[in-house]
């Protein structure tokens, strides 16, 4: 039943994007390709971006619009993720942290910056209503920007973090050493034939969206979705719309700070400077992908957009390599048309003010 | 609205008092960079000749392109962040004139010429998206520019060489599909407007030095103000202090400049491209004269109040997509010219931050997302890229690494426009709600 009425929700737009992902796996199979490989990694892929693309969701319901600033999230994980890894450094000797625990301090780490992050740019949104998407692009560029600064100058000690010449950390933090690469993946994994299946990473991500789910049928889960997709109503029956957003805003950020984490256990390395700038654009693009709207968003949004986007970047890349070998950029070409298509499709579709 | 009263009642130096005091809150950004601009200077520790060489160059590079983001501000669109479309076409041109071996001066003309139409269409498309989108057009605009940062790559890097055919090593990658990442221009429409008669062996044609440029504006500006100050009517006059000032400015300006004629300082080895100042010019007056026409006027009506505009019968959506047109055709324009100066150009990357960097300069100028003036981009070109030239050399004198103040002048472009956008949203809303009450 909720199955078929997101499935209402899929206009041309998603079903143009469903049938080539059709089209794409029907391509895979008739070329021969590694099939169980692409399942493999396309199951990681989903995994990954999971928590991700379902920081959008908070977003969305509470009124915010898809959240273009995510990587506010993202950059507080990563200092979360940091100042684990440094903690891990100078206690060496003292207190020998298992790489599960060591996980969870990282996420622990990320809390309070990501709530206080997320309370000020809730702040913030309240003042810009209207304007929400485009000043939360802004400030996701500004802050990964300036956290280039910070990654020069926060005063690391950690070895492993720093440049072996020079100031400030490495671009990219091998989470090898502590134990943390693919925690979560290797987690219960199992194979099915050649198929891995990362059960750690699913479970991962599936408690958060069944956390989220319970969340939403809370009372102030209730309460923020009235206030996202009625403010006067909310207001008239007492709800008080700018807290509400700021709960929203709140759980987005912290879902993008505890989505980085997962990520980038997957990826093997904590990703700094460039990478976060354009992350949120893939989350925002997934949700939508999955039939949500800048202000209409659920769970099966999230999970049907998930598998359908990356599912599609997985296979892409492969088929088109098979057609020849000039091929190449076909994959990174493909994300870019229909992420981007898909963000302005939806643009044009809430009708402006 | 204080300050002005307080005007009113209190004595004349009070009043004078105020006056600045809202005058610096109204310029506060600029003020602000302008003190940056200059702390970076001295910090970086540049000769003058270095800084002048690198302002001038990059004045003629850019301000076309910033020019190009006034008309779309006129009709309440915001940034257009859209012009990255324009560039985009302006490469794809250039791209096919280099490879049909046309260069100097009628190579550049000729790519003006060929651009008009693409980027007209583009103006028109991206027109009717942004109708579509009303009040979310700068978001808009910029995934606008990533999708058809996707369409461009799709063309040059697997269509061209393959589907559209073309077989020049000095273009296409060596595996005959796809055009190269980088562009050289050299002998070709490179300094083809800086340096008009460079292609009839004629190296220093409307190319004169710093100084006499420094001499000749000034004496542009005096006769400008004079000619201004007896024509308009007395209460739109420059008062006397005013006058005193500026007069004062020039001619320090032409005593600088005399003195470095005088004494055959390295300053006299600066030249101005004058013809493409002059093309910047054009562009300013031409920008002027059109906001003064009905359809500019129709433009500005319609950005001020959409509703009333359209009551007062003018087509809203026809004058936004012409206000895009516009906008599209002179990035366009506006790109050739940063690409013949640069002489160089990464295929997939050029194009990139025009958006950026032309939006955060206007705004650094002064302006804001519901008004830009010439005088917003000139003055902003200026300062955004004397930080540009000044923030990697400060850097490195400071912390040791130029990659440090590269950082910060990225963030000075993202903090810039993110703040100011914030800004003018939040006087949205208080806007809204007083207007409810």
């Amino acid at each position: 039943m909720r199955v078929k009425s997101a499935f209402k929700d899929m206009d041309i737009a998603r079903l143009i994007i469903a049938a080539f992902f059709v089209f794409l796996c029907i391509a895979a199979v008739a070329l021969r390709l590694n099939i169980s490989e692409l399942i493999s990694s396309s199951l990681t892929q989903m995994g990954m971006w999971g928590v991700l693309v379902l920081a959008m969701l908070p977003a969305i319901v509470s009124g915010t619009g898809p959240n273009f600033g995510v990587s506010l999230g993202i950059v507080c994980g990563l200092l979360g993720g940091l100042t684990a890894l440094e903690l891990a450094y100078r206690m060496e000797g003292v207190v020998a942290f298992p790489p599960g625990a060591l996980f969870l301090v990282a996420i622990l780490f990320s809390l309070p910056f990501a709530l206080l992050v997320g309370i000020g740019y809730g702040w913030l949104l309240n003042r810009v209503k209207g304007s929400e998407m485009m000043i939360a692009t802004y400030v996701g560029f500004s802050i990964v920007s300036i956290m280039k600064l910070a990654w020069v100058f926060l005063p690391f000690k950690n070895p492993e973090m720093a440049w072996p010449i020079g100031r400030g950390v490495r671009v990219q933090i091998a989470l090898a050493n502590r134990g943390l690469a693919q925690i979560l993946n290797n987690f219960l994994a199992f194979r099915i034939g050649d198929v891995v299946v990362p059960t750690g990473l699913l479970l991962a991500v599936a408690l958060a969206a069944f956390l989220m789910w319970l969340f939403l049928r809370s009372q102030t889960g209730m309460a923020m979705a009235t206030a996202g997709s009625n403010p006067r109503f909310a207001e008239a029956s007492g709800i008080v719309v700018d807290h509400q957003r700021i709960i929203g805003t709140v759980l987005s950020t912290v879902l993008g700070a505890v989505g980085i984490l997962v990520y980038s256990q997957s990826y093997g390395f904590l990703q700094l400077y460039e990478a976060p700038m354009f992350m949120p654009f893939v989350a925002v693009a997934a949700i939508l992908i999955g039939g949500a709207s800048v202000k209409k968003a659920t769970i099966t949004h999230v999970i049907i957009g998930t598998v359908l986007f990356l599912g599609i970047q997985v296979v892409a890349v492969p088929v088109a390599n098979a057609f020849t070998a000039d091929w190449s950029s076909m994959g990174e070409i493909s994300r870019k048309i229909i992420q981007n298509g898909v963000i302005l499709y939806a643009l044009t579709q809430a009708g402006g003010e | 609205m204080a300050a002005s009263s307080r005007t009113v009642s209190g004595s004349l130096l009070h009043g004078r008092l105020a006056a600045a005091r809202s005058f610096a809150i109204r310029n506060m950004v600029t003020i602000m960079f302008l003190v940056i601009s200059a702390l970076g200077y001295k910090l970086s520790g540049m000769t003058p000749f270095l800084f002048l060489m690198d302002i001038v160059a990059r004045i003629s590079r850019n301000a076309f392109l910033v020019l190009a983001l006034i008309i779309p501000v006129m009709a309440g669109m915001g940034l257009n962040f859209s012009i990255v479309l324009g560039a985009m076409a302006a490469q794809a041109v250039v791209i096919f004139v280099t490879h049909w071996g046309f260069g100097g001066l009628p190579g550049v003309l000729l790519s003006m010429v060929l651009v008009t139409p693409l980027a007209a269409v583009l103006g028109l498309l991206t027109g009717n998206l942004f109708n579509r989108a009303k009040g979310q057009e700068m978001i808009a605009g910029l995934i606008l520019g990533f999708f058809a940062q996707g369409i461009y790559e799709l063309i040059f890097l697997q269509l061209v060489g393959g589907i559209i055919p073309m077989d020049n090593p000095a273009i296409v990658m060596s595996s005959g599909v796809g055009v190269r990442t980088t562009i050289d221009l050299t002998n070709g429409l490179k300094y083809g407007l800086d340096w008009p008669g460079q292609y009839w062996g004629n190296d220093l044609l409307l190319r004169p030095t710093l100084p006499w440029v420094i001499i000749g504006m000034a004496a542009a500006l005096a006769v400008g103000i004079i000619i201004y100050q007896l024509r308009t009517d007395r209460r739109r006059r420059m008062s006397t202090a005013q006058l005193v000032i500026t007069g004062a400015a020039l001619a320090w300006a032409c005593w600088w400049s005399v003195q470095q004629i005088q004494s055959r300082s390295q300053i006299n080895w600066i030249r101005v491209p004058l013809l493409t100042w002059l093309v910047i010019a054009a562009a300013c007056a031409g920008v002027h004269f059109f906001s003064k026409t009905k359809l500019g006027q129709d433009m500005r009506t319609v950005g001020q109040d959409r509703h009333v505009a359209a009551v007062a019968g003018i087509d809203v959506d026809r004058v936004r997509i012409i206000a895009i047109i516009l906008s599209m055709v002179m990035a366009a324009w506006g790109h050739i010219i940063f690409l013949q100066n640069i002489g160089t150009f990464s295929t997939y990357g050029s194009h990139e931050q025009v958006g950026l960097y032309s939006a955060a300069a206007l705004l650094i100028g002064g302006a804001t997302v519901a008004r830009a003036t010439i005088g917003h981009g000139i003055l902003g070109t200026v300062l955004f890229h004397t930080l540009f030239i000044v923030a990697p050399a400060a850097g490195r004198q400071l912390f040791g690494d130029a990659q440090i103040g590269e950082y910060f002048r990225v963030f000075v472009a993202y903090g810039i426009i993110g703040v100011t956008l914030a800004m003018h949203a939040w006087k949205q809303v208080l806007q809204r709600r007083s207007a409810a009450q």
